[in-house]
């Protein structure tokens, strides 16, 4: 417990500080809402590639349903508050739970399995989710979207405004950080890291695996539907196009780039993913006249397999170049005294 | 009715003709390698695409067949060269991953060149269709029933009467065990490589002439082949093969009889069935992959 305690004192001293201050500051020096609502956006994806990185980067699975989580949770927002008239805090509340219980389901026969399964059953149920988005025209309104869903408000206070929005939104994801970093230094964060390291030897240290990979995929699917439900309300309208199988890859791709495993590695990959969407966005009309946005689908590959290939840890892994190899340290020591 | 069902028939037949090549190449690869290539169905694309330019060069159609064959055969090998490879040692995490990136990337490529056109291909032979019961049999179904049946046959062959065959199948049932034997896995993984994406290429050149072929056709056709495989259980060769067949007229029904627009759900329906409820396969024998 000492321990874990210590860690708690380690972060609150300097990661989580940092943020904390981005977060204070940001708002002080700038006023457009281009940024906020890129804010709000880097943030819901962030929240997103924490549990997907949980997900991957500890329980050794990996998910290309994501994006129908993160739709799910949206349309349970959008139809509990405008067809039901829910209380939106609720309906919220609602968005995060209904697809942890799908998670539930989904997982719990197929973690028992070799690790392929689930992303076999994550990819069909993606798929799945997205024709009902489009096909179910009575619920969820069709290809055409709904419309008109309200504020979130707490009491009478509403969160109107993208600064209200791009504060709510971090200070949620600074929350997640600090608790999946105590998570991960805690002692399901340490059977979580054996597991990737070897099932056989965690299970023979007496973990249970399957519910641990259970509970990380359903955790990562509450976190999606968390942020479907945020973007609803932030967006106040929905349709099915965000939350196509192409944005389960995005966040496969986020994970990968900031890092699996890592403290940094959820924000910086959605950070950059989102950079580089809108890099793209300018780029690529110019090099080639006429061309819609499936392009960047060429860049996002060649980048997801060249990272898989060349730098496996991501771009948080990339720091280890500029540190002088404890080897070589030694090395120079033994030649100086000699 | 009658000659409605056997129509239906007969349509899902020849698409579950071509699900079941695609399954097939993904079990094999899945077998020997251990990676579940989810480029699959872009070499199907690739193959189908390279037709139709190859074919705007005024060749005659068995040439067009041949060339894209070898050509997309020999893109499989490259790729395999070039990524999983190079990548090899790393987790089954990381090469789905690659093989993700590998299908987005080609899909790209395929939208550079080709664009967002549909394109048709020519029949393999010409005349009209064939009446069958009162039901109309396109010519090109029949080629597709060929090449199923040669692919089974040469694979047949290839498993039971030749060397390498044989060193494949030593690495299938015990990985370990075959390098001990001098079999280099290497080769084995590029070997795979090359005909999955020759059968790939065989399969999109011989559905394109009933199906229109466009860039982003691929991933579905990808998928449908591991809803073919997982019915077979993922890692038996027949069980894809009768996996892929079933799917075909499963769909051709559900499309014909209730709703177009379902048609792709209900595969998506049967594949979440099988993993949640019977992960080891409708049909064939339960044989879990050796580690």
């Amino acid at each position: 417990m000492k321990e874990r305690h210590g860690y708690k004192m380690k972060l609150k001293n300097h990661r989580g500080f940092i943020l904390l201050l981005l977060l204070l500051i940001i708002p002080l020096v700038a006023d457009s809402n281009y940024l906020y609502s890129t804010l709000v956006i880097i943030g819901l994806y962030a929240i997103i590639v924490q549990g997907l990185g949980i997900l991957m980067g500890y329980a050794g699975q990996i998910s290309f349903g994501h994006a129908a989580f993160f739709g799910l949770g949206g349309y349970t927002a959008a139809i509990l508050t405008t067809r039901f008239q829910w209380p939106t805090l609720l309906a919220l509340l609602a968005s995060a739970i209904l697809p942890g219980i799908i998670a539930g389901l989904i997982g719990r026969q197929t973690l028992k399995l070799r690790e392929l399964y689930l992303a076999l059953a994550t990819l069909s149920f993606g798929i799945l989710v997205h024709i009902i988005f489009n096909e179910g025209r009575e619920l969820t309104g069709g290809p055409s979207g709904m419309s008109g869903i309200p504020n979130l408000s707490i009491g009478s206070f509403q969160f109107d405004s993208d600064q209200k929005f791009y504060m709510l939104v971090w200070l949620i994801l600074l929350m997640l950080l600090i608790g999946i970093y105590n998570l991960v230094h805690s002692r399901t964060g340490r059977a979580l890291c054996s597991i990737r390291e070897s099932e056989y030897a965690a299970e023979n240290a007496g973990i249970d695996c399957a519910r641990l990979k259970l509970h990380a995929f359903i955790f990562s699917a509450l976190l999606a539907g968390l942020a479907g439900g945020l973007y609803a309300f932030y967006v106040t309208f929905i349709s099915p196009s965000p939350f196509s199988f192409h944005t389960s890859v995005q966040f496969v791709l986020m994970a990968v780039i900031g890092g699996l495993g890592t403290f940094w590695g959820p924000v910086i990959g959605a950070v950059v993913v989102v950079a580089l969407n809108e890099l793209l966005r300018e780029i690529v009309p110019l090099l080639i006249p006429g061309a819609g946005g499936e392009y960047q689908i060429i860049i996002y590959g060649v980048i997801l397999v060249g990272l898989m290939i060349f730098q496996p840890k991501g771009l948080s892994g990339i720091g280890q170049y500029f540190r002088i190899p404890l080897k070589k340290q030694l090395k120079t020591d033994v030649k100086i005294r000699g | 009715m009658g000659e409605q069902l056997l129509q239906l028939l007969f349509t899902g037949l020849t698409l579950g003709s071509i699900y079941s090549i695609i399954a097939l190449t993904l079990v094999t690869t899945f077998n020997v390698t251990g990676i579940l290539n989810l480029a699959q169905g872009e070499f199907v694309v690739i193959g189908a695409l390279l037709a139709v330019s190859l074919q705007g060069t005024g060749m005659p159609m068995i040439a067009v067949f041949i060339v894209s064959v070898i050509l997309v055969a020999i893109l499989g090998g490259l790729l395999e060269r070039l990524t999983i490879y190079r990548a090899r040692g790393a987790s089954n995490l990381s090469m789905l991953i690659i093989t993700i990136g590998l299908s987005i990337s080609l899909r790209g490529l395929a939208l550079l060149i080709w664009g967002t056109e549909t394109y048709s291909l020519p029949a393999f032979s010409e005349g009209g269709s064939i009446i069958v019961g009162g039901a109309a049999l396109n010519p090109q179904s029949i080629w597709i029933f060929a090449l199923v049946a040669v692919t089974l046959t040469g694979l047949y062959g290839f498993f039971g009467h030749t060397f390498w065959g044989k060193a494949v199948k030593a690495s299938v049932y015990n990985q370990t065990g075959a390098r001990l034997q001098g079999i280099n896995l290497n080769t084995i993984s590029f070997l795979a490589f090359v005909a999955a994406g020759g059968l790939g290429a065989a399969a999109g050149v011989s559905i394109g002439p009933i199906t229109m072929v466009t860039y982003d056709m691929g991933f579905m056709l990808g998928v449908k082949g591991f809803v073919a495989a997982a019915i077979g259980g993922l890692s038996n060769v027949g069980g894809a093969v009768i996996g892929g067949i079933l799917l075909g007229i499963l769909e051709s029904f559900s499309s014909g009889l209730i709703s177009s627009g379902l048609k792709d759900a209900i595969s998506m329906i049967i594949l979440l069935g099988v993993l949640l409820f019977r992960p080891e396969g409708i049909i064939g024998a339960i044989r879990e992959r050796k580690i």
